[in-house]
């Protein structure tokens, strides 16, 4: 198990709805993440995709520790990071960094682009000036900012150079592991191609390990080694891209990729799409048995019994769902 | 490519070089914004002059502020006696600089006794929340429901009548509201992902509060802070009214305006030259303070 950089086992995220200050009554509980398990290799991008509110983001912040887990260990180069604490987990944050949804409130506006780089450069290591000032042009120079941009405020900047400027402070402390969490939604479509494509080169020229969060499947498929498919705080599938978009196993991933257009006009016309009834159910009292299964239009009295687990149904393409073998 | 990358490497490193100098950016361009404000600037040269006037004036004038001389009673102004005289002759040109000693360090010790306080107590509670934020708001709510006067009779009471104080008893209450703003921008700031994100950093929870939290939530402690000024005044030109404050012959703005007003139908000047040299300095304060606010403000800036 020594070759994987990040073994996430049984990870789970539980959110308990409290009423009143001083007396507490717990009202209920949020299963955001409930035990969820993968593990990534050293370079490899994983592609974390689903719908909104199945726990994807709160997954994301829960393996920074930025969320307490509830459960389930995050081990990080055989250190597991949940047992960390105080000023220990504040030095080991050096070495997984986040970026986040919306470079419009990740960046703190009083800060130039030169302050807030600095801050990261200097946060785990004492340098000079003149090597600070030196990473710092670097860094700008990696993501493609102009060096003129160093004076210059965040709100003087599109959101698409924002994020760059985001990019660039994740990268500033040289982290084994960045969790991008959504970074190219709250952008123009236009701009979105490009910190895609910086995305992937800084992967290719840094090697980094990347786990990257979106709703949308065409943007995961371009980036990621292989794509996880969450619902409602777990993973129902997991495989590489050619795996789980072409021949999806789990009925949500099918109904998931069947709601992508095609580009093609011939092909779209042709397109069959799987719609699904009904909302997702709130993750307070997710459904016993299969989480899937008020929507499911393979559903059987089994699936409301057990949960299933994820299984490997063939060249390590993984879905947690019974009836695969009818289905299919 | 590799090339290129590292030409821009070059000139990214003298750019940079140019940018930092001493200090944090921020504070640095605040001053420049500031220095190019024309009201800010006029405001605080005034703000100078009248503190200057009313702390080293004195020393350079031949009346005293003391001395009556009932002869001559209340005149207008004159040679003699730039500003006139009072009803016991005293030379009022004397008394509202040493009036401004009174008022002006009364305004600026309470503002700034209630801003540390009331910055660092709304920080901690909005920053830590839970129970500690219930506890110490409703900390707040109960030294508020306090009567201000009943309060400063007990801290005379107990202390003394001394001129310090009355800086303690103003601020104490002043710093009530200071700290709900504060405590409420922090709130809302802890929520911001940049904040999540200095978190993520591994910055220290202090670092977070100073360098991130504070000038963040800077532009409403600013206006509110020179909002407490005019009402430090006034609030001691009260006091000193029921006998608590300044006692007489000493004197402050407040205690002068409200001697003049008293005859103003007579003697207007009494009332005028007090009012005029409260209202400058508030003025002054008020513009200063806006412009303080934008220039902490790097959206704010024209250019």
């Amino acid at each position: 198990m020594s070759t994987s950089l990040l073994d996430v086992e049984n990870l789970a995220t539980h959110f308990p709805v409290e009423r009143g200050t001083f007396f507490k009554r717990r009202i209920g509980i949020v299963r955001a993440v409930d035990g969820v398990s993968f593990a990534l290799r050293q370079g490899e991008v994983l592609g974390l995709a689903g719908e909104s509110g199945c726990g994807k983001s709160t997954l994301g912040r829960t393996i920074l520790q930025l969320i307490p887990p509830t459960s389930g260990s995050v081990v990080l180069e055989g250190r597991n990071l949940g047992r960390l604490r105080g000023r220990a987990l504040r030095r080991a944050r050096s070495d997984f960094q986040m970026i986040f949804q919306d470079p419009y409130a990740s960046l703190d506006p009083r800060m130039t682009v030169f302050d807030a780089l600095a801050e990261a450069v200097r946060a785990h290591k004492k340098l000079a000036r003149s090597e600070v000032r030196l990473r710092v042009s670097k860094l700008m120079a990696q993501v493609g900012l102009l060096p003129r941009a160093a004076k210059k405020y965040p709100h003087e900047f599109s959101g698409g150079q924002r994020q760059r400027i985001a990019i660039a402070r994740a990268l500033a402390v040289e982290p084994k592991l960045i969790i991008a969490d959504e970074p190219v939604s709250a952008l123009d479509v236009s701009i979105q191609a490009q910190i895609i494509n910086l995305l992937a080169e800084l992967r290719r020229n840094l090697g980094l390990t990347l786990i990257f969060i979106s709703h949308n499947l065409s943007v995961v498929k371009h980036i990621s080694d292989r794509i996880a498919i969450m619902y409602l705080g777990k993973i129902v599938e997991l495989g590489t891209p050619a795996q789980v978009l072409e021949k999806p196993l789990h009925p949500y991933t099918k109904a998931l990729v069947s709601a992508v257009p095609h580009a093609d006009p011939s092909r779209e016309r042709t397109r069959r799409r799987m719609v699904l009834p009904g909302d997702p159910p709130s993750p307070i009292n997710p459904p016993a048995g299969c989480r899937f299964h008020p929507r499911c239009p393979f559903c059987v009295e089994a699936c409301k019994a057990q949960i299933p687990p994820l299984v490997d149904w063939g060249d390590s393409h993984f879905a947690a769902c019974i009836r695969i073998p009818e289905i299919t | 490519m590799s090339s290129g990358a590292e030409l821009s490497d070059l000139v990214g490193a003298e750019d940079a070089a140019n940018t930092e100098e001493r200090g944090t950016s921020l504070w640095r361009d605040a001053w420049h914004r500031l220095a190019k404000n024309r009201m800010a600037v006029l405001s605080a040269a005034l703000l100078v002059v009248l503190t200057l006037a009313a702390f080293v004036g004195p020393l350079f004038l031949t009346h005293s502020y003391e001395t009556q001389n009932l002869h001559l009673g209340a005149v207008p102004p004159d040679a003699q006696h730039w500003l006139g005289t009072d009803t016991l002759g005293r030379d009022l040109f004397t008394r509202v600089l040493y009036g401004g000693r009174v008022s002006l360090s009364v305004g600026l010790c309470a503002t700034a006794v209630a801003l540390t306080i009331g910055v660092l107590y709304g920080t901690i509670s909005g920053f830590i929340g839970g129970k500690v934020d219930v506890v110490m708001m409703r900390v707040v709510d109960i030294i508020f429901a306090l009567p201000f006067t009943v309060f400063v009779i007990l801290l005379m009471v107990f202390f003394g009548r001394k001129f310090l104080l009355l800086f303690v008893a103003i601020g104490a209450v002043q710093w009530l509201t200071m700290a709900r703003i504060v405590r409420s921008q922090v709130m809302s700031l802890r929520r911001m992902e940049f904040i999540e994100a200095a978190q993520a950093l591994g910055l220290s929870r202090l670092r977070i509060i100073f360098r991130h939290m504070i000038p963040n939530a800077l532009g409403p402690i600013i206006v509110y802070a020179t909002l407490t000024v005019p009402s430090v005044m006034l609030l001691e030109a009260f006091l000193s009214f029921l006998g608590l404050g300044v006692q007489p012959p000493m004197s402050s703005w407040g205690v002068l305006i409200k001697e003049g007003a008293d005859s103003m139908e007579e003697f207007p000047w009494l009332l005028i030259f007090p009012g005029l040299a409260l209202a400058l300095s508030l003025f002054s304060l008020n513009f200063l303070g806006d412009g303080l606010r934008d220039a902490f403000d790097p959206r704010a800036a024209k250019d």
